[in-house]
């Protein structure tokens, strides 16, 4: 017998469900199909205006840096600026995300666009996101060539763009506009949920930030 | 690892007079309580959503096998492949199969306790492939060669000057003279160490903390964005689960993520919440080209249909061994294997048998801290309780405890001749002992007054004082109709 079958046999053995017992089966596939919501928690859920408001106050709490930018077409200069701010290097890493492409980019001067997946040697990079979330300041990030996922990990500072009419109140309505977009029952290769820079509290309890991922996450919010 | 559960109470004894690990360990009492009483309190729904989360994770265990097919159904339909382990054997024979197809020589690792397990570190590296932990606590640990004391801070057991000196005896290329002497330089070191690790390392492994049966998506989530570099860069992505972390929907694992960062480390989500589905697109510039996940029975089955099944919901979220005296005191080495605290002591005995373990599920003082905070509401003690039922059924506790519960329980039978017993025995007690009013040394309670003084009984006994009472109280009753 394969492992799996003795698996699931024991398995099955320990349930002891009625032989032809279909109602299991159905419940199952109703919950699947279905996926009904649980408890939604009313912190998030708020008007248009109020719920950016209320990402952007969670986002700087986790210690991510927020900044707001009427138009897509302020971007370049505000990540521009967060780059000079900082002495770094006038060189940002991004994806093929149409959203960035449509940014002048070109009226920035020096400042280099590297284009495609980060191999680990870039200072800055630079996503748009799908969503956010406004109950827990997080960020919805998904993969492909558009933002490849190394740049929300491997680049020191990580910059993300968001529509402000893309903030949701809570993950269950994020998770359904992935829903929509890929089909039920399907996901992106990589679905990033990203809720502040990286940290490790692993020596004595004390909380520091930049572990393995960014060291700081700033968030450009667009319009709203 | 080798089991030392047997010697719970001389590892003990040890760890109370370890004085770094007493200092460590309090770091434990400070911080974890405080952070998570702050997050609960700042979501007024947590307790209903820890009761959806019970009753989405007991609907899955009851419906685990179609649950499991569905899951495994859809890995394979995302590209994936899905493998069945009965054994730890058999899932580090699937794992250095997977390896040396890849011809693996380092792979990364992301935090996992079903790693610990399985004792996999010790079996590749038997086998010519080096693993390295990326997760700050387990690389600490790892270049010790210790094994995790908390199942979410691997190196609570440890001070940052412990720490710096084992940076200083491994990370040789490194200047003498730099300054450790803070956790931040720590960190930055390890980070500097790590990141060419990621690039070179063949196959990356990670846990899971779900496995979504809609989607056939496995999510892990960490704090440091290790867990991701460790399945991004590698060629190979191997997800290492047992079969107990299956959710049905991506809302359903959205319920129980509210409660598991919180009852965790007091935050509202952890940093990194990251949901894979299968190896590469088409097109994608970046991702593992292989998404294997492993399944790992490894005697979770055999909980099922028992009076340990509630155990099979826990989400190693660690709040049970945080609120915990016992840990507070011992730490979680003494516990002397993989899961320590009040979840290990139910646990424990599950996976290795009660017969090596049966001093976890009795060092406990039954405050139930566990189960208040367990956002899973396990009825830790209960089953603590249990283990003890069965230990004494095995006659695995010592004669003595058993010959002495025997003679109690005979007289508690008989409750004529206990109260007779009693009633003679207390007063005589009360006069031996009224000078201290305590007692250093008495026959037969030898266990109890090595240790501590045995107080003098006062007055009457209970007996006699709930008969004096209820006089009273009819007296009353009498005197008012």
């Amino acid at each position: 017998m394969s492992a799996r079958d003795a698996i699931l046999n024991k398995v099955r053995g320990a349930l002891k469900p009625h032989a032809g017992d279909t109602s299991r089966a159905a419940l199952v596939a109703e919950r699947l199909g279905n996926a009904p919501k649980g408890i939604i928690p009313a912190r998030g859920q708020l008007p248009d205006g109020e719920r950016a408001a209320l990402f952007c106050k969670m986002a700087e709490k986790l210690s991510a840096t927020v900044e707001h930018v009427a138009s897509h077409d302020a971007v370049p200069a505000a990540a521009a600026a967060y780059l000079r701010e900082r002495n770094l290097p006038a060189s940002l890493r991004m994806g093929s995300d149409a959203r960035l492409d449509a940014m002048p980019w070109d009226q920035q001067g020096a400042l280099q666009i590297r284009k495609g997946a980060s191999d680990g040697s870039d200072e800055a990079g630079l996503s748009h996101a799908t969503a956010a979330i406004a109950e827990t300041g997080t960020l919805v990030m998904v993969s492909g060539a558009d933002n490849p996922t190394t740049i929300n990990f491997l680049p020191e500072h990580h910059i993300v763009v968001v529509d402000a009419a893309d903030i949701d109140g809570d993950l269950e309505a994020a998770l359904a506009k992935i829903r929509t977009r890929y089909g039920k029952g399907q996901m992106p290769r990589t679905l990033n949920l990203i809720s502040g820079p990286s940290r490790s509290g692993d020596v004595e309890q004390k909380i520091i930030l930049g572990a393995h991922g960014p060291r700081a996450l700033h968030i450009i919010v667009v319009g709203g | 690892m080798d089991i030392t559960s047997p010697t719970f109470k001389q590892n003990s004894r040890a760890a109370l007079a370890d004085a770094q690990l007493q200092k460590a360990l309090g770091n434990v009492r400070g911080g974890f309580i405080d952070k998570r009483r702050k997050a609960v309190d700042a979501l007024p729904e947590f307790d209903a959503l820890r009761d959806n989360a019970r009753d989405i994770k007991n609907h899955t265990l009851d419906n685990l096998d179609l649950y499991l097919e569905a899951y495994e159904a859809k890995v394979i339909e995302a590209g994936g492949k899905v493998h069945w382990a009965e054994t730890a054997e058999q899932a580090r024979g699937i794992m250095l199969d997977i390896c040396r197809a890849a011809n693996a020589r380092t792979v990364t690792k992301g935090k996992s306790m079903i790693t610990e397990e399985i004792d996999l570190n010790d079996f590749l590296e038997r086998n010519g492939i080096r693993p390295v932990e990326t997760d700050l606590g387990e690389y600490i640990i790892q270049l010790r060669h210790e094994h995790p004391s908390h199942i979410i801070a691997p190196a609570v057991h440890l001070n940052k000057e412990q720490v710096e000196a084992d940076f200083r005896r491994v990370h040789t290329h490194l200047p003498a003279s730099r300054d450790l002497s803070e956790p931040e330089a720590l960190l930055d070191e390890a980070r500097g160490v790590l990141r060419k690790e990621y690039f070179a390392a063949d196959v990356g492994i990670t846990g899971a903390n779900f496995l979504v049966a809609e989607t056939g998506t496995s999510i892990i989530v960490t704090n440091e964005g290790n867990g991701d570099l460790t399945q991004i860069l590698p060629r190979v992505h191997v997800v290492l689960a047992s079969i107990e972390k299956i959710v049905p929907t991506l809302e359903d694992a959205a319920q129980i993520l509210r409660v598991l960062a919180r009852s965790a480390t007091g935050q509202d989500m952890s940093v990194y919440t990251t949901l894979s589905t299968g190896p590469r697109r088409p097109g994608d510039p970046d991702g593992p080209e292989q998404y294997h996940v492993i399944l790992l029975d490894n005697g979770r089955s055999a909980m099922l249909g028992t009076e340990f099944q509630e155990m099979l919901r826990c989400i190693r979220c660690g709040a049970c061994m945080n609120h915990c005296p016992v840990y507070h005191a011992v730490g979680g080495h003494a516990y002397g294997w993989v899961y320590p605290g009040p979840m290990g002591a139910v646990l424990t005995p599950s996976l290795i048998g009660v017969d090596k373990s049966g001093h976890l599920p009795n060092a406990s003082t039954f405050c139930g801290r566990c189960e208040s905070v367990c956002p899973m509401r396990i009825p830790l003690p209960k089953m603590m309780r249990h283990w003890r039922e069965r230990e004494f059924e095995r006659g695995l506790n010592p004669a003595t405890q058993r010959y002495g519960l025997k003679l109690w329980a005979w007289f508690a039978r008989r409750p004529a001749l206990y109260q007779l017993a009693t009633s003679i025995a207390m007063p005589v007690l009360g006069l031996l002992g009224r000078g201290k009013g305590r007692f250093g040394y008495l026959p037969l309670a030898g266990g109890w007054t090595k240790y501590r003084e045995m107080p003098a009984p006062q007055g009457r006994t209970f007996m006699q004082q709930v008969r004096g009472r209820k006089a009273v109280a009819k007296g009353l009753a009498e005197g008012l109709s």
